[in-house]
């Protein structure tokens, strides 16, 4: 290998803005600080909506709760934000960005599209067949 | 990717890895490669318990009623709290070792030292609260009797509707056979219903003697006025019938067969899903204890560059990036 090439020019300079240039930092650290928080305040409402489990977010929308689609939605701002500012993704080509997450979330959608469906189905057997699983 | 012919006398810089795809260099994109992988693997699983629990839609065990320890706070209901508590600890970790990654573009030595420490030691928390939740998992609460179907009956008490241990209303009658130990040397061994601390007898006995306590089943009922899910709870009637006709052994905390808890696949997927991201974590905290020696050793100031701790730095974060899942899938939705 050679390891002899500039290192050093890497990633030194990294984009300081988050929520598309709503949020500035003036420094990486001070970026960090403020992920951080934002992660955190997140955690604390999952954490607060989880234990309150509001009568309001019983509804159901493409049969899951709507708190569950908040707890998921929340869960992939998180990871987001784990992902392009810890891991500085946002500082990579869009050629790696691409290549690492799109080959994820396609492959994971239709992976769980397809054992959730096939779940569902079976519980539905189960359900109506004529041999009881509760004796 | 970059097209433009290297000037003369970079051919052999070129040709051998000098240049670099995508602009990050050769270790960053196969830990990147690596981690998609991991990411997959670790989708499988959670896809695969999503598959178990709407398979199950119906009894599947509620995880707050399962995870609601808390430390020194011995028998408060604290849902969650633990658990949230140990995701502050792996996000602050990975601000540690994100603050090193920066530390270490300054070429700060020391700062990349201290803060690789505390990541470490955040890390090494984080497994310690892991296992301290599986001890509870495993040593169970209230106890449960298991049915010949293969389902869970909890008990209730009738007024307060709250949950009742085995030991508030079953004595331990005559023994014939006096129960194996521990201390006995052959703990391996199963003793089949001396196993548990009572036998199916007794509870049925301790049942019958004690008219406020109640059955609940595994099965989750929507609640009409409120929506919310809840267990069903049978009447003191229906549930003497059901013990008595239906209850085959008496089930205290979790196994990889059997849980006091409700569903068995529950208690397995439960292990196998925490345990390889606490594997993960475990091995996350090896590559970084030894970054940090390197650190320390000065390694890195003398190859010019602290690549190393970034490359550590993306597995670090990609660990907490799968418990943040792991998080809401097991404990939250």
């Amino acid at each position: 290998m050679a390891d002899h090439v500039s290192h050093t020019e890497g990633h030194t300079e990294h984009k300081l803005e988050i929520f598309r240039g709503l949020v500035k930092f003036k420094s990486n650290t001070q970026k960090i600080w403020g992920v951080l928080v934002f992660l955190s305040l997140i955690t604390i409402v999952e954490v607060a909506l989880g234990y309150i489990k509001p009568d309001v977010l019983n509804g159901t929308f493409l049969a899951l709760k709507y708190l569950n689609w908040i707890f998921i939605i929340l869960t992939l701002v998180k990871a987001y934000y784990i992902t392009w500012d810890f891991m500085h993704m946002r500082d990579e080509t869009s050629g790696l960005r691409r290549a690492v997450v799109w080959s994820a979330v396609f492959l994971i959608i239709y992976l769980m599209a397809i054992l959730l469906v096939e779940g569902d189905y079976i519980y539905q057997v189960y359900r109506d067949a004529a041999v009881s699983t509760d004796f | 990717m970059d097209t433009t012919v290297a000037a003369t006398g970079t051919e052999e810089e070129k040709w051998g890895g000098g240049t670099r795809p995508l602009n990050a260099s050769y270790g960053k994109l196969m830990m990147w490669f690596f981690i998609l992988s991991d990411a997959l693997t670790f989708s499988g699983f959670l896809a695969a318990y999503g598959f178990s629990r709407f398979k199950f839609m119906e009894e599947w065990p509620l995880a707050d009623e399962v995870f609601n320890h808390f430390p020194f706070l011995h028998g408060t209901d604290a849902p969650m709290f633990y658990v949230a508590l140990m995701t502050f600890i792996l996000i602050g970790s990975s601000v540690t070792m994100v603050l090193a990654v920066d530390a270490g573009h300054q070429m700060d030595r020391k700062k990349v030292a201290f803060y690789m420490l505390l990541t470490v030691i955040g890390g090494m928390v984080f497994v310690g609260s892991q296992a301290w939740e599986w001890k509870n998992f495993i040593n169970g609460e209230y106890g449960a009797v298991k049915t010949k179907g293969g389902n869970i009956l909890q008990f209730l008490d009738v007024e307060t509707g709250k949950r009742v241990a085995l030991e508030d209303f079953t004595q331990i009658g005559p023994r014939d056979v006096v129960p194996y130990g521990n201390s006995k040397g052959i703990w391996f061994e199963s003793s089949g219903d001396y196993n548990a601390t009572y036998t199916i007898e007794e509870v049925k006995n301790g049942f019958a003697a004690n008219p406020n306590v109640t059955i609940r089943t595994q099965k989750i009922e929507v609640n009409p006025e409120t929506g919310a899910s809840e267990k069903v709870v049978l009447s003191r009637a229906d549930a003497l019938v059901k013990l008595n006709k239906e209850a085959v052994g008496v089930v205290e905390g979790a196994n990889l067969s059997e849980n006091e808890y409700g569903a068995p696949l529950f208690a397995d997927f439960f292990f196998f899903i925490t345990g390889f991201h606490g594997f993960h974590v475990f091995s996350g905290v090896v590559f970084n204890l030894l970054v940090f020696f390197n650190v320390l050793l000065g390694t890195y100031e003398r190859r010019g560059s602290y690549e190393m701790v970034e490359k550590v730095g993306l597995y670090w974060h990609f660990v907490d990036l799968v418990w943040v899942f792991v998080f809401t899938f097991f404990y939250l939705v």
